[in-house]
């Protein structure tokens, strides 16, 4: 329990702290104290040498000019962020569509009986080759070959994107939640069993939930990373946030408008980022009362 | 109090004042206590009566709210000192016997005397084999804790804790968790460890083995030692109020 502020420190019942323990409250807040300054200062050296060295390279300002314009980075913020509005609906559908398929995967790669046993054949040939394969081939042979097929009428690039975006990363993100539900103790399955709960209702309220939640550190990095490669449906066209920077460097010969997008990226993705960080460490302070190592 | 120990002598452990909550909570409410060497304190006491808390806190793995801590006359409680060697000076024994799973008996017992007090491996394996020897356990060395009866799983535990010659044993509840088959096998350890010298604070719910090994028997009871006396005293003459009351459910239960 930390220290409260002000001079007189009191127990619960109202009586003022022993010295000995004021003193080591004292002692702990100057050691506090003490790491804030330290971690300020160096911060503060090591941020003004990384400056230093940056400023006086060469090509300075060249690179100044041509990537950190911002008077071309503000005119093309708009269309940037018009393209951003595409890959977050992108991002939208991609990440419900994995988040059922990958489950759907997962489920039928745990299933023991001998009956699925082509089932399972399939979802693990599949999961090994979508791993395998790099995101932006899945997105050519999708994107251009689908319409090839001739049997559907035009699809929108955005919506082939989306489907390469599913199919790659729901092998990923498969192979995350079966680590997840076998990570959950057998004895958890014996006890839902033994209250009549089928095998079915056993993984989806007992030994799911458990899973997710001792891998959702990985499963928000999963989608971090994806939320950054769904920058790549612009090689199939749709016009999102770094097509919009790439159509606004050919205007332009200006570099800025890819950094405007990479930055927009970084902000949209880090309130998750945090998020999880938060997350994981309640559920930490929630399964170890006490006990501090 | 055993009349052999020497009035200069200091004591292996001392609590004065100590004070613990979790959040408004108040568990522990001025512990005071003293532990001679080879001497054997049982703690008993309600579920939530502090008994736990009062262990962790020495074995600094809570911080404590007020109060002082010395183990032979250190204060252990000041935040200058070294955590983690003041905890190699103690061995603890968890009611969830928490062997780790992935090394096997002999690497268990060893692993602090190795990675800990610096002792190379064959020696520390040695003295190792020659407990295990002891509680009947030689021929299950390579073998994982998995593959061991609790009663076996929790004696491989305590040996653990003192193979490196702890200066106090903390024993936390270490009967709670097996089945009453195996009790004995574990309390007779225990009884062995206490012939040995060994000095001991443990909480239990075994009235019986308290009696038998205890010097000194401590009623905890709203976060306070509402009572202190020898096992006989305090099992044949309980003076106070909730003392009185705990013994007659225990009985009756």
């Amino acid at each position: 329990m930390s220290a409260r502020p002000g001079s007189l420190a009191r127990n619960l019942d109202g009586t003022p702290v022993s010295a000995v323990e004021a003193g080591r409250r004292a002692f702990r807040r100057k050691q506090s104290g003490r790491s804030v300054l330290i971690s300020l200062a160096s911060t503060i050296v090591i941020g003004f040498l990384v400056w230093l060295t940056v400023v006086n390279t060469p090509g300075w300002a060249l690179v100044q000019q041509s990537f950190f314009d911002p008077k071309v980075g503000w005119n093309y913020l708009p269309a940037v962020l018009l393209g951003l509005w595409l890959n977050i609906r992108i991002l939208f559908f991609a990440a419900i569509g994995v988040a059922i398929f990958a489950t759907l995967i997962a489920i039928i790669r745990s299933l023991r009986s001998p009956v699925f046993f082509p089932l399972r054949v399939i979802v693990t040939v599949y999961t090994d080759l979508f791993r395998g394969m790099p995101l932006i081939i899945v997105l050519y042979l999708v994107g251009f070959g689908i319409p090839a097929l001739g049997i559907f009428p035009r699809i929108a690039p955005e919506v082939l994107g989306t489907i390469a975006l599913i199919l790659t990363y729901s092998a990923y993100v498969s192979e995350v939640l079966r680590a997840g539900m076998e990570a959950v103790h057998p004895s958890q399955r014996l006890a839902a069993r033994s209250l009549g709960l089928t095998h079915a209702q056993t993984l989806r309220l007992v030994v799911l939930p458990q899973g997710v939640r001792k891998v959702l550190p990985a499963l928000v990095n999963d989608f971090v990373s994806m939320q950054k490669d769904v920058g790549l449906v612009s090689v199939l066209g749709a016009i999102d946030a770094v097509r919009a920077a790439q159509i606004a460097e050919s205007e332009t010969y200006n570099f800025t408008p890819y950094v405007v997008a990479g930055l927009l990226f970084v902000v949209i993705s880090w309130p998750l980022i945090r998020l999880t960080d938060w997350l994981s460490a309640r559920a930490r302070a929630r399964e170890q009362i006490g006990g501090t190592v | 109090m055993s009349a052999a120990s020497a009035p200069e002598r200091e004591p292996v452990l001392r609590v004065a004042g100590l004070y613990k909550n979790f959040g408004d909570t108040a568990v522990l409410r001025g512990i005071d206590l003293t532990i001679d060497q080879h001497q054997v304190v049982v703690a008993i006491g309600a579920s939530g009566s502090g008994k736990s808390t009062l262990l962790k806190s020495i074995n600094l793995l809570e911080r404590i709210d007020d109060g002082q801590i010395f183990l032979k006359g250190e204060e252990i409680s000041d935040p200058r000192i070294n955590v983690d060697s003041t905890r190699a000076r103690i061995g603890v024994v968890f009611q969830q016997f928490n062997l780790f799973p992935h090394l096997s008996v002999l690497d268990n017992v060893t692993l602090a005397s190795r990675k800990v007090h610096g002792v190379d491996r064959a020696e520390a394996e040695a003295t190792a084999l020659q407990w295990l020897e002891r509680i009947g356990l030689r021929d299950k060395v390579r073998d994982y804790p998995d593959r061991l009866s609790g009663g076996q799983q929790q004696r491989v535990a305590i040996i653990r804790a003192i193979v490196s010659n702890p200066e106090l044993l903390l024993l936390d509840e270490i009967t709670s968790a097996l089945d009453p088959l195996l009790v004995g096998e574990v309390l007779d350890l225990v009884a062995e460890l206490k012939a040995a010298g060994s000095t001991i604070l443990m909480t239990t719910h075994e009235m019986q083995f308290a009696r038998r090994v205890a010097d000194q028997v401590i009623f905890l009871h709203g976060g306070v030692i509402v009572e202190q006396a020898p096992p006989a005293e305090l099992f044949d003459n309980p003076q106070h109020p909730a003392t009185k009351e705990y013994l007659a459910r225990v009985h009756t239960a």
